[in-house]
């Protein structure tokens, strides 16, 4: 139901395009364009606080509703709604472009001879395109936000990238949409089945979470779903496109790509495997739990030996994100509650992370850790602020990465002791990559001249780190304010993929299918 | 001696009259017109053909008017009129600069063009089997011409050749298999084939399905089915490009036309047979285009591989055999329209400012081209991604429609190679993106003159065109739904 009676929700995810439209317009003037990407990012966060400021966190069921038939013939309808489960996903968003935009007002004024205006138009557009994952509720309308988000990142990418842009931007597009095929399918097969048992045509999730499946039907949607997760999250080994595409990009897009696009895929597993495909869920946990655990393992070691810093957070995050996809595996409210925590504190460390690597490749023109030594003595606050970000990172209690890892790993020890020993390997690892980067990079001798003379954090770059950090504190201490909201939710999800599992029942008209398939 | 002359339904046939008319109009007014004013045919031509659509539209009214059982009027004759005449009108916008720049400008292209028009909308209308090879000739034997008309050009010369030959023999085929059908069906009439088939229970003789085989040969041919694409490459590079527009989304508009109304209606019977044969061809074209399309980088033979490749997901649609799999054809017949006359256009308008010995043919062309002429790069990107199929424009629109006809017929594994195909496809498509916004572009000398504005407008009209009907297809959708319903409701 729709609590404000006219199309709040609709207007946040357009608004960001709705801008980016008006950017084309808006003539040659730098600062304008500027400005106004920062106004219409501002605007965006103002109308997600609203949004968060009028959820009714006992209410089940979504809200903000907004719903009409599309293209009525094939049943797809446009609808869009805020739940427990996507509301902090919307706010994430909502906060990091701004955040993103800022950011890049860094990077434009670095290159003045870029085009401004693209690199803003593809920006919001890209906004948009995230935000309409996270809140449509229609299976297609949420393939085309998925597959159309392709097109702004495509671009930031291979327009305004780094040395092998073109490389990085091809293969993430092809490698996104190759995994995203199959879903596609799985799609319209899930519609189908849901004509022949009904006689009506829809793709309305919710109407097809009535939809029994057998128990092979399951196996088979589940696993093309999955695999179209498994390329976003990125979980090892289909992550190879994701070094490479976030070193590439210019750090706004960067921050984009790592904070929230990921968390697309976290979002995908909760939304639609659990509830649609519970019984292949269960019979699959073990297996990506595997997957999942080598992910943190092989991000942790390799960005133990990076020298690049910006490769290094680049794979940390692959680690952060096992961990991630190990908590919802666990299939309990402590597994999908944390991990929808961790998916904040993450976006905000990962964010912080990327953006303290943009200042210090600023400075001193090179990424190499090596470049760097002793900075705490000469930028004294950056380094505070450093710290401060690898302890929350790491998840230091506190701060806001311990929640909603310990959180994620009650609920893993509860199905398996085993994976949880496993999973916390990535917290003991974090810790050791992490602080081996500030070490070598901060603490110790101060032995190059170069680095004596930097200039420590400036005004602007305090504006954007400053109220990340800040909020790396306030959901440490108060991790209720995004675990609250999601009570709801996640019961009647978790509820409702117990009332779904099959696994007992003799299927007979989808009984071909489970033969053709 | 009294001469009866039977009352005719000439109103079935208005459209394709008035495409005649046209054309010979433009063949006398042609007389008249000294050597510079021979664009102003052009706009003649359009006039006819926008007069043809409104008229097609006018007369669609669910109808089963006839002519004389050969050519009928109802709602899948007309919406493939549309596409077919959407398809001419784009080419004739683009063809006022193609053919300014390359010395085509005469009386005869424009003829042909609309004759050859005539021979699609008639094949699109033909519910007989005689009527179908007529048409077809018509259309064929406009169009060799057409490949060959560009006389300086050995590439254009070669092109025609080989398109006539092998078309000939195509066609071989085709009148071949239809003597088989006739022979064992004792007509030539659609509809009688229909209700023969329908009486033969569940005997089918040996004939019958021998000249279906070789119908679905002919029309493989025309269409540039996979393994009867062999001439598709070689033609459509050497023919002059505005021709290779209008050849790519009219002539399989027509060839589809005629094999949905012979298979699906005729034979519809006969669908557990051809069926399979159908999916088979169809992942076949599918795949060989799409790999065949990777390895190229002159643009008119990239673009032709593609053809192949989206004739294929064309016949997933047919293969599926059902209401939903024809409408699925239509709707995208008609975004392909579209999008491919489009892309050509901007290979068209690029052949002004190349350098290289094939200009606005090779990658190296488009190379930075969204610095010099912004409008025409996103346009080209626009197409590019629509073809791949990517949301939210139409061509994504499209290909969720076939495949979704298809999963809807037990015959998932084709999605499941179209979704595949599709992703194959983005990387060269993406290609031209990467060299027109990611790559700079070459030292020129002099400046960039303006681009032509019958071109620009029709790139523009083809540009709106993709990026509405994906947003809003309803309209289309319905329209091409009531279409099939024309074809197998009843």
């Amino acid at each position: 139901m729709n609590q404000v009676g006219f199309p709040l929700l609709s207007i946040l995810i357009f608004l960001p395009l709705a801008g980016a439209l008006v950017t084309l317009f808006l003539g040659k003037n730098r600062t304008f364009i500027k400005v106004w990407a920062l106004v219409v990012s501002l605007a965006g966060l103002a109308l997600a606080c609203v949004v968060w400021g009028l959820f009714d966190y006992d209410q089940p069921g979504m809200q903000f509703v907004d719903r009409f038939a599309w293209i009525e013939p094939f049943g797809i309808s446009y609808f869009v709604a805020v739940d427990g489960i996507n509301l902090w996903m919307l706010l994430l968003t909502a906060f990091l472009s701004p955040v993103a935009v800022l950011v890049s007002w860094k990077f434009l004024d670095n290159q003045p001879e870029i085009d401004a205006r693209g690199f803003v138009f593809f920006l919001l557009a890209l906004e948009t395109g995230v935000l309409g994952v996270f809140a449509a509720l229609d299976l297609i309308l949420f393939y085309v936000f998925w597959e159309a988000m392709l097109v702004p990142a495509y671009f930031l990418i291979g327009k305004w990238g780094g040395e092998r842009r073109v490389y990085a931007t091809l293969k993430f597009f092809l490698y996104t949409m190759a995994g995203s095929a199959l879903m596609l399918v799985a799609i319209i097969v899930l519609a189908v089945l849901n004509y022949q048992d009904t006689g009506v045509l829809t793709f309305d999730l919710l109407a097809l979470y009535d939809l029994p499946l057998a128990f092979w039907a399951q196996v088979w949607l589940f696993l093309a779903f999955v695999l179209a997760f498994a390329v976003k999250a990125p979980i090892w080994p289909l992550h190879t496109w994701q070094p490479d595409a976030y070193v590439e990009s210019p750090t706004p897009v960067t921050i984009l790509l790592a904070a929230v696009l990921s968390k697309m895929a976290i979002y995908g597993l909760i939304r639609f495997c659990l509830p649609l495909f519970p019984d292949a869920f269960e019979t699959f946990q073990p297996w990506i739990w595997l997957l999942a655990i080598v992910g943190i393992l092989y991000g942790s070691l390799i960005a133990l030996v990076q020298r690049d810093m910006k490769r290094l957070v680049a794979y940390s995050s692959l680690a952060h994100m096992g961990m991630l996809v190990a908590g919802v595996m666990a299939a309990n409210s402590q597994g999908i509650q944390g991990a929808l925590v961790q998916t904040v504190s993450h976006g905000l460390t990962v964010t912080a992370l990327f953006v303290f690597v943009g200042m210090l490749e600023a400075r001193r023109g090179t990424r190499q850790i090596e470049a760097f030594g002793g900075l705490w003595k000469s930028i004294p606050l950056v380094g505070t602020l450093v710290l401060t970000a690898i302890l929350a990172s790491i998840g230091l209690p506190g701060l806001s990465g311990f929640p909603g890892e310990f959180t994620m790993l009650v609920g893993i020890f509860q199905e398996s002791p085993a994976a949880a020993a496993f999973a916390t390997l990535s917290i003991v690892l974090g810790a050791w990559y992490m602080l081996d980067l500030f070490r070598k990079a901060f603490a110790g001798p101060l032995e190059r001249p170069e680095n004596r003379s930097l200039p420590d954090l400036r005004r602007r770059e305090a504006m954007v780190v400053l109220p990340l950090v800040a909020l790396m504190f306030v959901f440490g201490i108060l991790p209720n304010l995004i675990i609250r909201p999601t009570d709801t939710a996640v019961t009647d999800l978790l509820t409702l993929a117990e009332e779904r599992r099959v696994v007992l029942i003799e299927p007979s008209s989808t009984q071909h299918l489970a033969d053709g398939k | 001696m009294e001469i009866s002359i039977p009352t005719s339904n000439w109103l079935v046939v208005a459209p394709e009259i008035v495409v005649l008319v046209t054309a010979l109009l433009v063949m006398m007014v042609d007389l008249f017109l000294g050597k510079e004013h021979k664009g102003r045919l052009a706009w003649l031509s359009l006039v006819g053909v926008l007069v043809a659509a409104g008229l097609s539209y006018y007369i669609w009214d669910g109808s089963d008017a006839v002519l004389h059982d050969m050519l009928a009027a109802d709602g899948y004759a007309l919406f493939l009129n549309l596409v077919i005449l959407t398809a001419a009108a784009l080419a004739i916008l683009f063809s006022v600069e193609y053919t300014a720049r390359t010395g085509l400008a005469r009386g005869e292209y424009y003829t042909l063009l609309l004759l050859s028009t005539t021979g699609m909308m008639l094949m699109a209308a033909a519910i007989n089997l005689m009527t179908i090879f007529l048409a077809l000739e018509i259309l064929s034997l406009a169009l060799y011409v057409l490949v060959g008309l560009n006389r300086t050009e050995m590439r254009s010369a070669e092109a025609a050749m080989k398109y006539l030959l092998l078309g000939a023999f195509a066609s071989g085929f085709l009148l071949y298999g239809m003597a088989m059908i006739y022979g064992q069906a004792g007509t030539t009439s659609l509809a009688g084939v229909h209700d023969y088939v329908l009486s033969l229970g569940g005997d089918i003789p040996t004939l019958l399905l021998l000249g279906t085989g070789l119908m679905i040969v002919g029309f493989g041919f025309k269409v540039a089915l996979v393994p009867f694409q062999m001439w598709t490459p070689d033609v459509y590079e050497g023919a002059p490009t505005s021709v290779t527009a209008f050849m790519s989304v009219g002539a399989k508009a027509a060839g589809f036309a005629a094999l949905g109304r012979v298979a699906l209606y005729a034979l519809g019977d006969l669908q557990g047979d051809w069926v399979w044969v159908l999916a088979v061809l169809a992942a076949l074209t599918m795949t060989v285009g799409n790999l065949a399309a990777l390895r190229q980088s002159n643009l008119k033979r990239m673009l032709a591989y593609s053809s192949i490749a989206h004739a294929g997901y064309i016949l997933v649609g047919l293969a599926a055999g059902s209401e939903s799999g024809v409408s699925a054809v239509l709707f995208y017949l008609f975004s392909y329209a579209f999008m491919n006359v489009g892309a050509f256009a901007i290979v068209i308008a690029v052949g002004k400012f190349g350098n290289s010995a094939e200009p606005g043919e090779t990658l190296d062309d488009f190379a930075g081209l969204a610095a010099r002429k912004p409008g025409l790069a996103v346009a080209m990107a626009l197409f590019m991604l629509s073809l791949a199929g990517v949301p939210p424009l139409v061509g994504f629109m499209g290909k969720l429609y076939v495949f979704g006809a298809a999963v809807q017929a037990d015959l998932t594994w084709l999605a499941i190679f179209g979704v595949i195909n599709s992703v194959i496809s983005a990387y060269y498509y993406l290609r031209v993106v990467v060299f027109m916004y990611m790559r700079e572009a070459q030292e020129t000398e002099e400046m960039p003159s303006p681009v032509c504005p019958a071109l620009g407008v029709g790139v523009a009209l083809a540009g709106v065109a993709v990026v509405l009907l994906g947003l809003w297809p309803a309209a289309i959708l319905n329209l091409a739904q009531a279409a099939a319903t024309a074809l197998l409701g009843g």
